[in-house]
């Protein structure tokens, strides 16, 4: 029988990384997780704890598939806290993905935000010219620079940081970056997803100069296939329209970037 | 009597198809509204469904005050077809609802609201003063939340207590939403109807589980949940049937709608409206305008210019 995607399947974590002190990989095995698009995501079950929306994490290794986590509350310190041999619950894959677009690309990242970002380098070009920015607090917090890097060795490219204290690479938000570098050259497309300020600002910059970005938006999540509501912005549901979306379409949502809804679906601002 | 001449008047001359009904003192352009639950909190998003196609919507069942509801998993996929959910009826709270809904004009707007006396329902009533609402929906039958939902269905003085208190508290018209509970559904319809209530939607969401077998442990965090849902659809129907032969009220069939002939049954089982939620999840937001072109195509083929004409036809033998 083929699989539900709304039907739970259980996997075996066979292996766990320490990317930073407080983020870390969760490895399984899964055919259908292993191919899903750059910007889908995945309902996480942690048995006896909570389910999650996560992106869908890559691997190097074929039928395999991850999930980054930050540990947070209650919720992914669970997810944190599976060892290797423990088994959670998997449903989907849900939601849209980014539009690749060729020639020179922006690809930003926030946190966890690098995940789908990951997934976005295992399909560009060897002719396409790609920058990625890494945005951190501190030195401690970076990790996936080396991955891509190594993801990219055959692209004409540049892996760049940023930290907000300058304890590595550049000081200063990573925003402050894309002014930057999309003042100097004209990007064929960008891509960001990481804390929603911080995508805001990516999005006017490019935006601003006719260049085509997409987000990628993060939202409470309860259901993930647009029956519950609580993933609402504005007129779009994050969970079942998204997650991705393009600046033109954002430009003209009123909550996003200003406000967000808590727990109980109540409008609180940034 | 000549059949032909007078049981189908529109063989005889063109009369417009229109897919306008009523129920009771409700007036609405579409017969396929919005489930209770389902993608309510925002008016943007309900401005959304409107221009899709939903006759009305019902809000989320709003409490006195915000409820975060029950931590995920709050839903769950059934191998099947059909949802189980335990969202625990988590909401805003009346006060913060009514303020988003009142700059609304457009949509034919239903407020569900949920409580365990009278005074909740009267309260919340009173927020709504300043709003567009087309009708209260009192929720008597939540399945997996205590002390509201069927806790109160099941019990005939309350449903009595709070249907009156609730009619003395506005003008606007009021429905009772029942569900399978301890009590028999038909009994708590019956006290509704009694206490002044202008119309009925039945059903909710039936009480149901699901166990994952490698973890060996129940799935949802509260463990029970409300199954709706294709698999619900024969037993909604059912109800609906059954209440329709025993009462003369309004009716508003609700539970696994998910194509036009399934709302054409409910229209021949005696509802006159029909609301659906799961649906949703399963093809989107598209399905309210495919549904009301699939019923309109119905009927046009069998002569029908008004959904009053297809109400409780099931019936007639
Ligand atoms: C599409 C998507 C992809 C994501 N990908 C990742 C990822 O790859 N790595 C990662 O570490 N985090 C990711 N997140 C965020 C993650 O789901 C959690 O929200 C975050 O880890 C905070 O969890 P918590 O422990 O504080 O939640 P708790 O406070 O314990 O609450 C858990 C519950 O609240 C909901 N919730 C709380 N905050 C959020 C939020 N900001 N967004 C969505 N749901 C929330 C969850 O659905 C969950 O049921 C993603 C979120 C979304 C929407
Ligand atoms: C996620 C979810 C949340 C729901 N919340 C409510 C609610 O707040 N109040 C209510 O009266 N019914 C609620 N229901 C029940 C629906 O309104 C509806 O009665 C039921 O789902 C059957 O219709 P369906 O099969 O078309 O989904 C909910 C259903 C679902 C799936
Ligand atoms: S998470 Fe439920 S509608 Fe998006």
């Amino acid at each position: 029988m083929q699989r539900n995607h709304n039907h739970t399947t259980i996997v075996t974590i066979e292996k766990v990384i320490d990317e930073t002190p407080t983020v870390r990989t969760l490895v399984f095995s899964d055919d259908v997780m292993s191919n899903v698009l750059p910007g889908q995501f995945a309902m996480v079950w942690i048995p006896g704890v909570n389910e999650l929306p996560m992106s869908v994490m890559i691997t190097r290794e074929p039928g395999k598939a991850a999930f980054t986590v930050r540990k947070h509350g209650p919720a992914s310190t669970g997810l944190f806290n599976i060892k290797e041999g423990q088994q959670i619950g998997i449903r989907g894959p849900y939601g849209n993905s980014f539009d690749l677009k060729e020639g020179k690309l922006l690809l930003v990242g926030g946190g966890t935000g690098l995940v789908p970002m990951m997934r976005l380098l295992s399909f560009v070009k060897p002719t396409d010219d790609v920058t990625v920015l890494i945005g951190a607090k501190s030195k401690d917090e970076v990790f996936f620079e080396e991955f891509a890097n190594s993801m990219l060795e055959n692209n004409s490219h540049k892996v760049l940081v940023s930290t907000d204290d300058g304890s590595y690479g550049e000081k200063g938000f990573v925003t402050d970056l894309v002014e930057k570098l999309v003042n100097e050259s004209h990007f064929d497309g960008v891509y960001v997803c990481g804390p929603e300020i911080m995508m805001y600002k990516t999005v006017q910059s490019a935006h601003s100069r006719n260049m085509f970005v997409q987000a990628s938006l993060e939202r409470m999540m309860k259901c993930g296939v647009g029956i519950c509501g609580s993933c609402c912005v504005g007129e779009d549901l994050v969970c079942r329209d998204g997650t991705v979306f393009d600046g033109e379409h954002l430009s003209s949502n009123k909550e996003f970037g200003h406000f967000y809804r808590n727990k109980a679906g109540i409008l609180e601002k940034y | 009597m000549n059949q032909l001449l007078y049981s189908k008047p529109s063989s005889l001359f063109k009369v417009e198809t229109s897919l306008a009904t009523s129920i009771g003192q409700i007036q609405l352009d579409r017969p396929v509204m919005l489930a209770s639950g389902i993608l309510g909190i925002s008016l943007d998003v309900f401005n959304r469904l409107y221009r899709s196609g939903a006759g009305a919507v019902v809000t989320k069942s709003l409490s006195t005050e915000p409820w975060e509801g029950y931590p995920n998993p709050t839903i769950f996929g059934v191998k099947g077809g059909g949802w189980i959910n335990a969202v625990g009826l988590s909401n805003p709270g009346a006060p913060n609802f009514a303020k988003m809904i009142e700059p609304n004009q457009d949509v034919p707007i239903v407020v569900s609201l949920v409580g365990s006396i009278p005074e909740d329902f009267e309260f919340m009533i009173k927020q709504f003063e300043n709003c567009k609402v087309t009708a209260y929906e009192l929720n008597l039958s939540c399945p997996h939340v205590a002390k509201v939902g069927l806790e109160v269905g099941d019990d005939p003085e309350l449903v009595r207590k709070i249907v009156t208190t609730s009619k003395n508290s506005t003008d606007v018209p009021i429905i009772a939403k029942v569900g399978l509970g301890t009590t028999h559904y038909l009994n708590t319809v019956g006290t509704a109807i009694d206490s002044g209530i202008d119309a009925i939607t039945a059903i909710n969401t039936v009480r149901a589980m699901a166990i994952d077998v490698e973890t060996q442990r129940p799935i949802l965090s509260n463990k029970f949940g409300g199954l709706s849902g294709t698999p619900i659809k024969p037993i909604a129907l059912r109800c609906v049937y059954e209440i329709s032969s025993k009462y003369d009220i309004p009716i508003i069939g609700c539970g696994g709608v998910s194509t036009w002939e399934d709302a054409v049954e409910f229209f021949l089982a005696g509802a006159s409206a029909i609301q659906l939620g799961s649906a949703v999840g399963d093809n989107w937001i598209n399905v309210f305008g495919e549904i009301n072109n699939g019923i309109l195509e119905y009927m046009k083929r069998k002569n029908y210019s008004s959904i009053k004409e297809m109400v409780g036809l099931a019936k007639k033998s």
